[in-house]
């Protein structure tokens, strides 16, 4: 157990470094960044803003975590996000009570989750493309469901889960950090993760050795598929209308690059929520700090670039091997990598 | 210095560590102009290492290689192909949609007014390729060749390049006798040209039909350098496990007499395409050898029995009850487990770890809501890494770090753990040292000998003939033969395969 704990600590521990040494730089620009206030029964600051903003993305790279450990890929997230955010508006403003909402909203969410693993699974079309055809169709579904307008709601138990706070926590962070643990439980607690790795490394042997190949790698797009519908739903809500276009745009590229932030890799096999998660909160960091600091808009995608190039870097093998010949004697250490 | 001009590559004092291993310890290795040089050891005494050494593909801790008497310290293998030291390994590392000129000349194409000169390297290609006696069409893409000729496409490519020492790392693994002759007389071409040949290979008969002298390392020390002449095969065995071999061949000892009722019956089993239909019986505690060359059909009649290859006709019986095979997952369901040929490919997991690679098919078969707990996992990897005497400094190492042999044992341990009734091994010793060969073969007996029957599939005729109580004889995707008792010998087995008009069983 012990050991399990330090391999943890040992997996996490650059992205970790990352996200202080970001959050570092923004506080020495921008002196109030570790602020707190409390009011209304609710906690304010920006870190919690960071938490907050980062929560459709982190619930993306949920899901992105997993699919991309079976070495699939799912390029039809942020297409997703806008559907089941025109299916929960759509619902809400038909008057349906938020149960029926939610449960419709997750329910397309998953549906669009089979059909990618169908395409992947069993046609055995490449992840890259069969997601692709739900991103590129998706915004026309979403569009078709809110008639091409942003279709506006007024449903206060909708609402909430945008706007509303949860033991002086905004509600979509609670529902990340929940939906995280309860995921990273579920395949860690059982031998889905080994499993989903083992597809991952060497989908023939797997198959070879009695897995079920197929379940597994719907089960991982269906699980992308709810992610990207609560994200979609806490989108919506934020605002309090769904926009077909607009919705988790460009958002399933932040998913991936907050996996490949967190280590794991696009080859397939290991993988770590709990990194994927840091490595989606070390993005929405940069976001924030690059707002905070002041720069010309203008520089925000050039200076966010240039930090994550910097990441990936120190995180490269390469340079991996040549910083373990300086810190010798090199530890052994098994690990997980 | 003494300058033996003779010798065109000495290393000496080699030393390489890897994190929890020493794998070379002060190695010393020469090697003679115009001399091949047998280069053995089992899986894990350190020859892969010395020839990434040697090659720059590792950097080494300690040591000198002299090349031509002077020091060289090549940091990559484009390096040491440049200074003269080529290699061809076992699975050919060239581009098989380019074509066979392409393949030789790729990067150094012949040029003119900066295009390639199509016409000018096909005519080279041709010439060299004619060198060593073949004629091809070099515009084939290399791909649609076999495994043979890549092989020499790959050498004339190296010596080349190169032209001073040539590597061969396990060339002879997947050719059939033909081609190993070619083979070999190729290399006795470019020993009489003066180089320097280095041949690593698992086939004790190659090491004595062309190697002039022996190096044999073990546990990465040097064992010690002989000529091949004056080095008895047995004393050879003993220099490379450290031991005497006690049961290398104990032919005829077990035959028919132990085997019990049939359990699994196969009637007109086939799939169009890959295999003609066939019956087979498979009683208890035997073992059925298949016998036929590369392509023969064996390693399909192994997936259709185990349902990797779903059989479009006849039907399987066990204990006289019908069932379906139609996938690996029903097949293990009725107790069947299955060694795969190629188990880089179809056998290991290569970055999960040896424990995980052990308990693998266990777990799929108890399904993913029912783990194997930590400790009951642990406990499976250390029996059969115990068991099995699978070497590896920790059972959380990624498998794909273990040598070959290794990895057959753990993938063995993979289905031993889930307690099978019928196992399908193809080609269960390729590719392994003489010590694991004989523990497999010693498994193999054990396992029938507890009432397990087994497919055992095997080009190693003699041991078969160790082994099997039946040898079911394959030629052209047909089941043949099956010979059966005194039947099996080698000699039987090599006549049906070869007899021209079925004799039909």
């Amino acid at each position: 157990m012990i050991r399990t704990v330090q391999q943890l600590a040992l997996r996490l521990l650059p992205q970790v470094i990352a996200l202080a040494i970001v959050l570092a730089m923004i506080a020495a620009v921008f002196p109030g960044f570790f602020s707190f206030s409390f009011q209304n029964g609710r906690l304010y600051g920006s870190i919690i803003d960071i938490l907050n903003r980062g929560a459709p993305v982190a619930l993306l790279a949920i899901g992105m975590t997993v699919v991309i450990a079976t070495k699939g890929i799912d390029l039809s997230v942020g297409a997703v996000m806008a559907i089941c955010g025109a299916v929960a508006a759509a619902s809400a403003t038909h008057g349906n009570p938020l149960v029926v909402t939610l449960a419709l909203a997750l329910a397309t969410g998953i549906v669009c989750g089979i059909w990618n693993g169908f395409l992947v699974a069993v046609l055995d079309i490449q992840p890259i493309i069969a997601t692709l055809v739900l991103m590129v169709a998706g915004r026309g579904i979403a569009q078709l469901v809110t008639e091409g307008a942003i279709l506006t709601f007024n449903d206060e138990g909708l609402i909430f889960i945008g706007g509303g706070a949860f033991g002086g926590l905004p509600m979509p962070v609670v529902i990340w950090i929940v939906f995280g643990i309860a995921i990273t439980a579920l395949v860690r607690r059982t031998a889905l993760g080994m499993l989903i790795e083992a597809i991952g490394i060497n989908r023939r042997a797997s198959t070879l050795s009695g897995i079920q190949t197929p379940v597994l790698l719907i089960a991982a797009y269906t699980l992308s598929g709810l992610c990207a519908a609560i994200a979609g739903v806490i989108a919506a809500a934020d605002i309090r209308g769904a926009d077909a276009n607009n919705a988790g745009l460009w958002l399933e590229l932040d998913a991936i690059l907050a996996v490949v932030v967190g280590g794991t890799s696009l080859l397939g096999g290991r993988f770590s929520i709990a990194a994927s998660l840091l490595g989606a909160m070390i993005i929405q960091a940069i976001n924030t700090g690059i707002l905070l600091s002041g720069f010309p808009p203008e520089f925000n995608l050039i200076i966010k670039a240039v930090i994550i190039v910097v990441i990936l870097v120190v995180q490269s093998p390469k340079i991996r091997t040549i910083s373990s010949f300086f810190a010798r004697p090199a530890r052994q250490n098994g690990g997980e990598r | 210095m003494q300058a033996d001009p003779d010798i065109i590559l000495a290393a000496t004092g080699i030393c390489k560590s890897f994190p929890g291993a020493r794998a070379l310890d002060t190695i010393d290795f020469t090697l003679r102009r115009g001399e091949v040089h047998a280069l053995l050891g089992e899986n894990g005494a350190g020859k892969s290492t010395l020839i990434k050494c040697l090659t720059g593909a590792y950097h080494r801790d300690e040591g000198t290689i002299l090349l031509d008497n002077s020091a060289v310290d090549p940091r990559n293998t484009l390096d040491a192909q440049n200074m003269g030291i080529g290699t061809v390994y076992q699975e050919v590392n060239l581009l098989p949609n380019l074509t066979i000129a392409e393949n030789i000349y790729l990067n150094r194409q012949p040029r003119r007014f900066g295009f390639t000169a199509t016409g000018v390297m096909n005519r080279m290609a041709a010439d060299l390729l004619s060198q060593y006696g073949l004629d091809l069409d070099v515009t084939a893409a290399l791909g649609s060749c076999s495994v043979a000729v890549q092989q020499v496409v790959a050498i004339a490519r190296a010596v080349d390049l190169s032209g001073k020492v040539l590597i061969l790392d396990e060339p002879t693994a997947s050719l059939d006798a033909q081609e190993v002759e070619m083979l070999f007389r190729i290399v006795r071409q470019l020993k009489a040209r003066g180089l320097g040949i280095v041949f690593i290979t698992h086939f004790l008969e190659q090491v004595y039909a062309v190697s002039d002298r022996i190096t044999v390392l073990r546990n990465g020390r040097l064992v010690g350098v002989r000529d091949t002449a004056a080095l008895p095969r047995k004393d050879l065995v003993a220099m490379m496990l450290g031991r005497e071999l006690e049961t290398e061949v104990e032919a005829g000892a077990k035959r028919n007499d132990a085997a019990g009722k049939v359990r699994y019956r196969f009637s007109g089993y086939g799939k169009g395409g890959k295999i003609e239909p066939f019956d087979m019986e498979v009683r208890e505690g035997e073992v059925i050898g298949i016998a036929g060359l590369l392509g023969s059909g064996r390693t399909e009649t192994a997936e259709v029995l185990f349902g990797a290859v779903r059989a479009d006709k006849g039907t399987a019986e066990i204990d006289g009850q019908a069932v379906t095979l139609n996938s690996p997952r029903a097949a293990i369901r009725h107790g069947f487990g299955f060694c795969p040929e190629d188990r880089k490919i179809d056998g290991i997991v290569g970055d999960l770890s040896v424990r995980e690679n052990i308990v693998l098919a266990l777990q799929a078969r108890r399904g993913w809501s029912r783990p194997l707990s930590r400790a009951e996992q642990d406990r499976l990897a250390d029996r059969y890494i115990k068991a099995l005497d699978i070497r590896t400094s920790d059972r959380e190492k990624p498998i794909r770090l273990l040598s070959g042999g290794n990895q057959q044992k753990a993938i063995l341990g993979r289905w031993l753990a889930t307690d099978p009734n019928f196992m399908i091994l193809d080609e269960p010793t390729r590719g392994i040292d003489v010590g694991a060969h004989a523990e497999i073969i010693r498994l193999i007996e054990e396992l029938c000998a507890k009432g397990m029957s087994l497919v055992v599939i095997s080009s190693e005729l003699e041991e078969l003939v160790v082994y099997s109580s039946r040898v079911v004889v394959l030629r052209d995707r047909r089941h043949v033969a099956e010979l059966s008792g005194d039947e099996i010998t080698t000699s039987h087995i090599v006549n049906a395969i070869a007899s021209a008009e079925s004799p039909a069983s």
